[in-house]
């Protein structure tokens, strides 16, 4: 059994709670603004859209900066949540959740966008006149339906939040038990001139991390599609 | 008594009907595709809303645009049934089934109930994913009559199922029919649906109500020939069963002008039965024939010639206190000098009509079987 060094468990449990925190943040918000996008038509639309996929298309290091800029301790909306809630961002794991986040909204997004869009709201006018509220009718009958693009979504922020670094280490710099994530411990081996063999151990890691993450997703996406019926309903 | 009184605008469409329809029995919405009914059925169900108008069921107001009263859909308390069945494919058949179930578990009808009506015992676990067209419309309507509904909509829900799959659904409509107490708007532009099922109609033609009344006298309106279809034009006749000759696997019908002799029906005596006769499978002759096939020969007076429709006539004619058309070439009008008035044998051949002439009617018709 090889062990890990202290070093290396703390960047595999950071990465981890990122990840997950990052999840967190990511799912419920990219929810709300695919279901906008998807369902709503008003001014200004094309801004949203826009704003969302910036991420995808700037250089992380921009995201991070500005980041840095809105919710640094002195930043427009840092500052407030500093004084009115003590929650400081910049330089702790929590800004480093919060960048991720921010990183793998437009996929998160994308990915749901597209199941809503392409599930069919007969569905959902049907179980109107079945006599569902509003709530119910989500509940029941839309969130079931685009589960398969909610877990896409997810597995996509997810695995985009791993390998995060750009806008991370802008914003939240590469503090050790902190901020250094798995990608970011390795980046600091890197620049470590000598022995090889910390960086190496830190890919394999990394490595092994993504190919668990990835045959999950693979077996939860079968088994959801299976439970939604979506699977029949395509063949028919 | 439900009314509806609306107007709506949709791009080039627009769709401005008025009609009412008794609160027991069904209504048909009859018109060519394009003619507004899912438009209206969407109406009443608040899936769309009208620009202006009102709606009411059984005294409840469920749109009303000058008192700005607009019930959302979830507390018009429908049963919809839509043309493709859309039923949830991520749950089973019963939980379909009771998806909109309202009031408690003993009100009628029951799950047990619904599943006996329309046989759905075998497939109660199943997916909707697994199950034949023709099953799936039948989950859909004890979904929507398991909702405790009001008024039942119904959208074509015989559309989207081939000849075979039709046929073994119809019958289950035909003893929904009879069971319920509630209203139903049944949408349809099948001739034979409405004559086996409705007793109401309202014709519709873009966007508007071309007329409405009992089936049996709008199909006999030459006038609306255009709209209620020219090939399959036609008189609809109610009738009795008055004899049944096993022999020769006929029934004989009693009618207003005389007799009608059809292949076997097998109803009691003096069950009340509605009959269309197409215009095409009448003919006439101006005395009684000898030596011909025909089993069905009734006295008739012309009461009305049509309009020429290239080498073809339709002739109106009355028997007893109802009506039939015949459709004849002109040259026969011509050459027996067909006119108003003149009395006239209608020859009708018995193998024309076959069972998607016939219609039982509805049991509020039917309880007078009992004083027959």
């Amino acid at each position: 059994m090889i062990s890990l060094t202290p070093l290396e468990i703390d960047a595999l449990m950071l990465s981890l709670r990122v990840g997950v925190w990052s999840l967190v943040i990511c799912l419920p918000t990219g929810l709300l603004i695919a279901l906008i996008l998807a369902r709503r038509q008003f001014p200004g639309k094309w801004l949203l859209d826009g704003i969302v996929h910036l991420p995808l298309v700037l250089p992380p290091v921009v995201i991070g900066y500005a980041l840095l800029i809105l919710l640094g301790r002195r930043g427009i909306i840092g500052g407030w949540l500093y004084e009115n809630f003590d929650i400081t961002l910049a330089f702790t794991w929590k800004g480093a959740a919060v960048a991720s986040a921010v990183m793998a909204l437009p996929l998160m997004v994308r990915a749901i966008r597209l199941s809503l869009e392409s599930m069919d709201r007969g569905l959902e006018a049907a179980a109107r006149t079945l006599g569902a509220s509003d709530l119910r009718v989500f509940a029941t009958i839309t969130v079931p339906l685009c589960l398969p693009g909610i877990l896409t979504g997810s597995i996509l922020a997810f695995a985009r939040s791993l390998g995060e670094f750009g806008a991370t280490i802008t914003f939240v710099s590469n503090i050790p038990g902190e901020t250094q994530t798995l990608p970011l411990a390795l980046f600091a081996e890197t620049q470590v001139p000598g022995d090889a063999t910390p960086a190496i151990r830190l890919a394999v890691i990394a490595v092994v991390v993504a190919l668990s993450a990835l045959l999950a997703s693979a077996y939860l996406a079968r088994r959801v599609a299976r439970r939604v019926g979506i699977d029949k309903e395509l063949r028919r | 008594m439900i009314s509806v009184d609306i107007m709506a605008e949709r791009g080039d469409f627009s769709i401005a009907a008025h009609f009412e329809a008794p609160s027991n029995g069904v209504t048909a919405l009859f018109g060519r595709s394009g003619s507004g009914k899912t438009t209206l059925v969407n109406a009443i169900a608040g899936l769309i809303r009208p620009d202006r108008g009102r709606i009411t069921v059984a005294e409840q107001v469920l749109f009303d645009s000058a008192a700005g009263i607009d019930l959302p859909v979830a507390a018009r308390q429908l049963g919809y049934v839509f043309q493709e069945g859309r039923l949830f494919p991520h749950m089973s058949v019963r939980q379909n089934l009771l998806y909109g179930r309202r009031g408690d578990k003993d009100a009628h009808p029951t799950l047990a109930e619904t599943v006996d009506l329309l046989g759905l015992e075998a497939f109660l676990e199943r997916r909707p994913g697994s199950l034949s067209g023709g099953e799936r419309q039948r989950v859909a309507i004890g979904r929507a009559l398991l909702a405790n509904p009001r008024i039942l909509l119904m959208d074509e829900p015989l559309a989207s199922l081939d000849g075979p799959r039709r046929a073994e659904i119809l019958p289950y409509l035909a003893d929904l029919r009879d069971a319920l107490e509630i209203p139903v708007i049944y949408v349809s532009h099948q001739m034979d649906e409405v004559i086996r099922l409705a007793d109401t109609m309202v014709l519709l033609s873009e966007g508007r109500v071309a007329a409405t009344g009992a089936v049996e006298e709008i199909t006999s309106r030459l006038d609306l020939a255009p709209l209620t279809g020219r090939y399959e034009a036609g008189a609809v006749l109610p009738c009795r069963v008055a004899e049944q000759d096993v022999a020769f696997g006929l029934t004989r019908l009693e009618f207003s002008g005389g007799t009608l002799w059809v292949g076997a029906v097998d109803l009691p005596k003096g069950t009340p039965v509605r009959v269309r006769i197409r215009a095409r499978d009448v003919a006439l002759a101006l005395s009684p024939p000898r030596d011909v096939s025909m089993l069905n020969i009734i006295d008739a007076r012309i009461t009305e010639i049509g309009q020429t429709q290239g080498a073809q006539v339709d002739v109106r004619l009355s028997a007893g206190a109802d009506s039939l058309w015949a459709r004849l070439t002109r040259r026969s009008v011509s050459e027996l000098g067909l006119k108003p008035g003149m009395q006239v044998q209608a020859m009708i051949k018995s193998a024309s009509i076959d069972g998607a002439s016939l219609g039982q009617i509805g049991r509020m018709r039917r309880s007078e079987i009992d004083t027959v």
